[in-house]
């Protein structure tokens, strides 16, 4: 009995050391190791369920960042201005944008309790390198949909917008950008989202 | 406020009519000087009313803060959970099976015939729709208003819409919200004030909902309004395909080095008149 068992748990262990590996080949794979990752990270963390803004940033730094081309992000949020922004201003950018980003997540996560996380459909985007992966968070109520847009840049796949219940961030903050460059330039669009940043870490 | 669940019914339809009605005699006074107080840098296609819409956007604002998020806020702190999901079932099982019929008109046999099993199981094993053993059995929603079926047949969605009291919407999708109101929960009752009773239970309960989405949105929007006004049209978009609309391009200029002066693009610059 305890031997089949153990050959039971060892060969689940031998499975689970050998997802990772196969997990960097294909887009849907990373997304739903991301998915899992994250959710059973949050679901344990009584820090997070409470909304601990620190913990959420902590576990987006080690979980999500390194699989987001997170300047690719902010320079298509930002729009053709990035051109003209210095190092530092982008740097700046990038910094503030992040913050912001983090606390629609941690806001996000504070939620999850009984949720799982289903990849649904992958599918390229025509004339392009990139992939979208769908996945459905499902709990009590109607799922919602959570979908990853991935482009391979140097041999490894990076999300670079997300879709969260029909909106794509990225996509949305490019106009909401643009706004606020036109009244102030890139400097008013830095100070807009410090300021912002700023209030909602009080609040 | 409506953002999460698009068209969902929310008011009395007598007030939805005239509200409407108010809303379209201003809303066609405001296309003569077309857009005139709008932002002229920012004028959006899809928004020739922005001026008009943003004053009700305001004034929707206002009134939000005074009255429906405090009675929103009270209604969740004051009922607890258990209590709250049972009304929440219970009002969307009659949502379900409006949207049954929307998934058959729009020609989708196998959801609607999903949708109904669902309808059917939430009314039978679940307490007439109180508890929810559907989506336990796999049997999830998926919403269909009358809005999205009118899109579904090809009726364009027209100007975005900012309806008084309502929030966001598009000319097709207030017509739409018009035809939902007349088969709402509401609509079981003959006297007045149990209208009224059931329309504003399904408000507050609309807005409990939609506690935490807006407190988010008060962290995350740099301008609310055109937030909530581009997540509202993407989200409908969204819907309408069925979560799967054609991919935007991904904009993105590139990466050249900073200081430089961005030689001519391709694109020549517009023709000044």
């Amino acid at each position: 009995m305890l031997k089949k068992l153990l050959s039971a748990s060892s060969l689940v262990l031998t499975l689970v050391a050998a997802m990772p590996a196969h997990a960097t080949g294909t887009p849907d794979a990373l997304v739903r190791q991301i998915s899992i990752e994250v959710i059973d990270t949050a679901k344990a963390d009584k820090a997070i369920q409470a909304g601990d803004v620190n913990r959420v940033l902590a576990l987006v730094e080690s979980k999500v960042m390194p699989h987001v081309n997170f300047e690719v992000v902010t320079r298509s949020a930002v729009g053709p201005q990035w051109r003209g922004a210095t190092a530092d201003q982008r740097a700046k950018l990038q910094t503030e944008f992040k913050t912001l980003l983090v606390r629609v997540y941690s806001g996000a996560l504070a939620q999850v309790k009984d949720q799982t996380v289903e990849v649904t459909k992958t599918l390229p985007v025509p004339g392009s390198t990139q992939m979208v992966v769908q996945t459905e968070v499902r709990g009590s109520g109607e799922p919602i949909k959570l979908d990853y847009r991935l482009d391979k840049q140097a041999e490894a796949w990076k999300i670079i917008d997300v879709n969260v219940g029909g909106l794509w961030l990225v996509q949305n903050y490019r106009s909401q950008f643009a706004t606020e460059i036109g009244k102030g330039g890139i400097d008013g669009l830095i100070n807009t989202l410090v300021e912002r940043n700023k209030s909602a870490a009080k609040g | 406020m409506t953002l999460e669940r698009g068209g969902r019914p929310a008011a009395p339809s007598g007030l939805a009519v005239i509200a409407l009605v108010v809303a379209l005699a201003l809303g066609g006074c405001a296309t003569v000087p077309a857009g005139a107080g709008a932002t002229p840098a920012q004028a959006s296609p899809v928004d020739p009313w922005e001026s008009w819409n943003r004053k009700v956007f305001a004034f929707n604002e206002v009134v939000d803060e005074a009255v429906l998020k405090p009675v929103a806020e009270a209604y969740r702190d004051v009922l607890p959970q258990l209590v709250r999901t049972g009304i929440g079932n219970v009002l969307g099982n009659f949502y379900d099976a409006w949207s049954v019929a929307n998934h058959l008109l729009q020609g989708k046999v196998q959801s609607g015939l999903d949708m109904g099993m669902r309808v059917l199981s939430n009314t039978f094993f679940g307490l007439g729709g109180l508890l929810d053993p559907a989506t336990e059995m796999g049997l999830t929603r998926h919403s269909e208003d009358f809005g999205q079926t009118l899109g579904r047949w090809g009726l364009p969605d027209g100007p975005f819409f900012m309806l008084p009291l309502l929030g966001p919407s598009t000319l097709r999708d207030a017509v739409g919200f018009l035809v939902d109101r007349q088969v709402s929960p509401a609509q079981l009752t003959d006297t007045s004030t149990a209208r009224w009773a059931i329309a504003s239970l399904e408000l507050i309960n609309l807005r409990a909902n939609l506690l935490q989405t807006t407190q988010l949105l008060d962290t995350v929007a740099l301008d609310k309004y055109s937030f909530v006004r581009d997540a509202f049209l993407s989200r409908r978009r969204d819907l309408l395909y069925d979560g799967a609309p054609p991919m935007e391009t991904f904009e993105d200029e590139g990466d050249d080095p900073a200081p430089a002066p961005a030689p001519a693009p391709a694109s020549p610059a517009p023709a000044p008149k």
